[in-house]
């Protein structure tokens, strides 16, 4: 899990000659467009640039900068996150984020919420603990692909199946970053991952066919470009009920663009931009995502179907009538 | 504080250990369990799984232990009182998770009905080999507490014992029962809630923007906030400091580490409790833990006929470990005595703490038994000599 931060930079310097390291900023949407001053220099004691920046109420601007390497896509989609949470006025005292470990599981630390950083896989066991005993707060798991779906994967299939209220946005970035690189449950076959050195050879997880086949009562995906669909659907899932899940294809500069010769984040964004087809409604066994093909993005379920909290209540309710007393939304905490 | 009266089910009942246990982590306040079923220890889920929904309390089972302790570690920062339970080999999974626990600091009580091992092992039949786990089972430098019940009724007083000094000190406490107590069906008496001392979680009275959710002040166990009440800390398994933040300064690092044992082993003496009897003018001391201590009262008794002058050391706290009391008794006796169902653990503790003044003897047992009294006997009769 250690990696020596200093040195990442200089990976993305070191990358080989052939590779085209000038992006075109005007092929990206402009949607995406960042004031790119703002990204580019490194802030000061004087500067005031975070307090005036919109999410600043939503960050520990004090663990600022944050450790993601440049052209990252992990903090787009936190950003995305925290304007949803500005545009629905969203209660932030009874919002918490639960995270794993990995790159992604840094946005625990970094958001100015109660906020959990747990251990590797277990975001949403322990998520779960606490959204169960405290059913007013909101819950969102944020964490990545391999801590998700890889040595958490079985959480994640039995939250689904169970439909916990749980909102889970997993950020793919196809490899395990914090490690140096290594082959992960999402890798597309062909990818040269450091663990894979000649290539992947195996079968990537279709994660929105696993969430929706597992009962979860949301399912989108899109890429770390389309910052305000993104945002609408962190919204969409925030109104909703039960297991939610929003995976979001985001590029890993340092390592995956790195090892497999593809560029920068930025020419990932030019990738996302000419390769994503948005089909809203696709059918999830279709969505597989293969080496450098076309993204399917999209809302690709939406129903309603009980929660674990209301089968539970229903349940009981009906088995044991008047005798039923039901944790309190603010939790079973006795004071005499 | 008193306990709740609506959990406390007050009388004399006919309750095995596991039961038992599940009556007293009611009566303690908890109202979260998550657990995964095996043997020996399901019948403490099972019946949470009948009261909780009368009491205002969740159960859930989930999908493995691994998921069973972290759902209680993140059930516990809600503010609830919580507890998981089960036997070795989920023990080993929920390993992580302590860890976790442990560096957050978070107040959680753990059962472990220990059967034979290693690995799958005895699943139904008695072991005590998982006292090392216990204390040492996950990464890193850290300290907790651990329980030996002897009997269903100890399994109802020191499961509420557990969830006290959990509170008390923002750590997992474990309850290490063995199969024998915990299938053993005895008179349990649950007394009045009035009569049952519980300790409440100690939520900061600090304004959000005063709080820093691991400072201290001369009490080494910092104040707790809960999720939901505008505190918006954050809590990590890195280490970290006073703000709870990540950090890989060496300084912070030793602040912590060093605060997360000595909150333990500083605080020895007032979380140590033992039994002792017939120690005052003895030859020989038996230390012995949880049914073995009961079997070993046979075995003085036997050889006691032989004019053996023994006493014995129950550990009903087998961590930390009471090294003082024996270092005491091993400048007056002449030897300890230590049957255990494994083979060998606790008696490295008695040896280490008796430093070469008093012989120690390990009287072991491979489990899915317990000791026959006669083997405990002679060896006391041998060491007396």
């Amino acid at each position: 899990m250690s990696t020596n931060l200093n040195s990442l930079p200089e990976l993305v310097t070191n990358s080989p000659p052939d590779v085209e390291l000038n992006g075109s900023p005007e092929a990206v949407a402009p949607e995406e467009s960042e004031p790119r001053s703002s990204v580019l220099r490194q802030p000061t004691a004087e500067d005031i640039w975070f307090d005036e920046h919109p999410i600043a109420p939503f960050v520990r601007t004090e663990r600022m900068p944050h450790i993601w390497c440049p052209s990252c896509g992990i903090g787009t989609v936190m950003k995305c996150y925290a304007s949803a949470l500005e545009a629905m006025g969203a209660d932030l005292d009874k919002t918490v984020v639960v995270s794993g470990i990995g790159c992604t599981g840094r946005v625990a630390g970094y958001v100015n919420l109660d906020s959990f950083h747990t251990t590797h896989g277990r975001a949403i066991p322990f998520a779960t603990g606490l959204k169960l005993s405290r059913p007013e707060l909101k819950v969102t798991v944020f964490s990545g692909d391999g801590d998700l779906c890889g040595i958490g994967g079985n959480h994640f299939i039995h939250a689904a199946r169970r439909n916990m209220d749980l909102l889970v946005i997993l950020v793919n970035n196809f490899i395990y970053g914090m490690t140096g690189g290594q082959n992960a449950p999402t890798t597309p076959a062909g990818a040269k991952t450091a663990t894979m050195s000649f290539g992947n050879f195996e079968p990537a997880f279709n994660l929105p066919h696993l969430a929706a086949s597992c009962g979860a009562s949301y399912v989108a995906r899109w890429t770390a470009l389309h910052v305000r669909r993104l945002t609408k659907a962190i919204q969409e899932a925030s109104a909703k009920k039960g297991f939610r899940f929003i995976e979001v294809i985001a590029p890993c500069s340092t390592l995956y663009a790195r090892l497999n010769k593809i560029g920068t984040g930025l020419d990932l964004m030019q990738f996302y931009h000419d390769s994503a087809v948005v089909q809203n409604g696709a059918d999830t066994r279709e969505v597989d995502i293969t080496y450098q093909d076309h993204i399917v993005c999209g809302k690709f379920v939406d129903r309603e179907r009980p929660t674990f909290l209301e089968m539970m209540h229903d349940h009981y309710g009906k088995v044991l009538g008047d005798r039923y007393v039901p944790t309190p939304p603010e939790g079973s905490v006795y004071h005499d | 504080m008193k306990a709740d009266p609506r959990g406390v089910l007050t009388g004399a009942h006919y309750l095995d250990g596991d039961f038992a246990c599940s009556e007293g982590a009611i009566a303690a306040g908890c109202r979260f369990v998550a657990g995964y079923p095996i043997t020996p220890s399901t019948e403490v889920v099972e019946r949470i799984s009948r009261r909780f929904p009368l009491i205002g309390g969740t159960f859930i089972q989930m999908e493995d232990e691994l998921a069973s302790m972290a759902a209680v570690v993140g059930a516990a920062w809600s503010g609830v009182k919580c507890m998981t339970v089960t036997s070795g080999p989920g023990f080993s999974l929920m390993m992580e998770n302590i860890g976790l626990a442990a560096m957050m600091e978070t107040p959680c009580v753990v059962v472990n009905v220990q059967r034979g091992g290693p690995s799958t092992g005895l699943p139904t039949m008695v072991g005590q080999a998982d006292m090392m786990q216990v204390r040492w089972g996950s990464h890193g430098d850290y300290a907790i507490i651990a329980l030996c019940p002897q009997s269903p009724q100890e399994a109802f007083d020191l499961t509420i014992d557990a969830f006290n000094l959990a509170e008390t000190y923002r750590v997992p406490v474990f309850l290490m029962m063995d199969e024998c107590v915990g299938h053993m069906t005895e008179k349990v008496l649950i007394p009045p809630a009035e009569k049952i001392e519980v300790v409440p979680r100690a939520f900061t009275k600090k304004p959000p923007d005063a709080y820093r959710p691991y400072s201290t002040d001369g009490w080494p166990v910092p104040e707790f906030a809960r999720a939901g009440d505008g505190y918006r800390f954050h809590s990590t398994g890195l280490t970290h400091d006073e703000r709870g933040y990540p950090t890989m300064s060496l300084k912070a690092q030793a602040a912590l580490v060093e605060r997360l044992v000595t909150k333990i082993q500083g605080n020895a003496d007032r979380i140590i409790r033992l039994e002792e009897v017939d120690t005052t003018g003895a030859d020989v001391v038996v230390v012995a833990y949880g049914i073995t201590a009961r079997v070993a009262r046979m075995g003085m008794e036997l050889a006691r006929k032989k004019k053996a002058r023994v006493g014995l050391l129950r550990l009903i706290t087998a961590w930390p470990f009471p090294e003082q009391r024996i270092g005491e008794l091993a400048g007056k006796v002449s030897a300890f005595v230590v049957p255990e169902i494994n083979l060998g653990q606790m008696v490295r503790e008695v040896e280490r703490a008796a430093a070469g003044r008093a012989r120690v003897v390990s009287v072991p047992h491979a489990g899915g038994g317990v000791h026959e009294p006669e083997v405990i006997a002679e060896a006391i009769v041998r060491a007396a000599k």
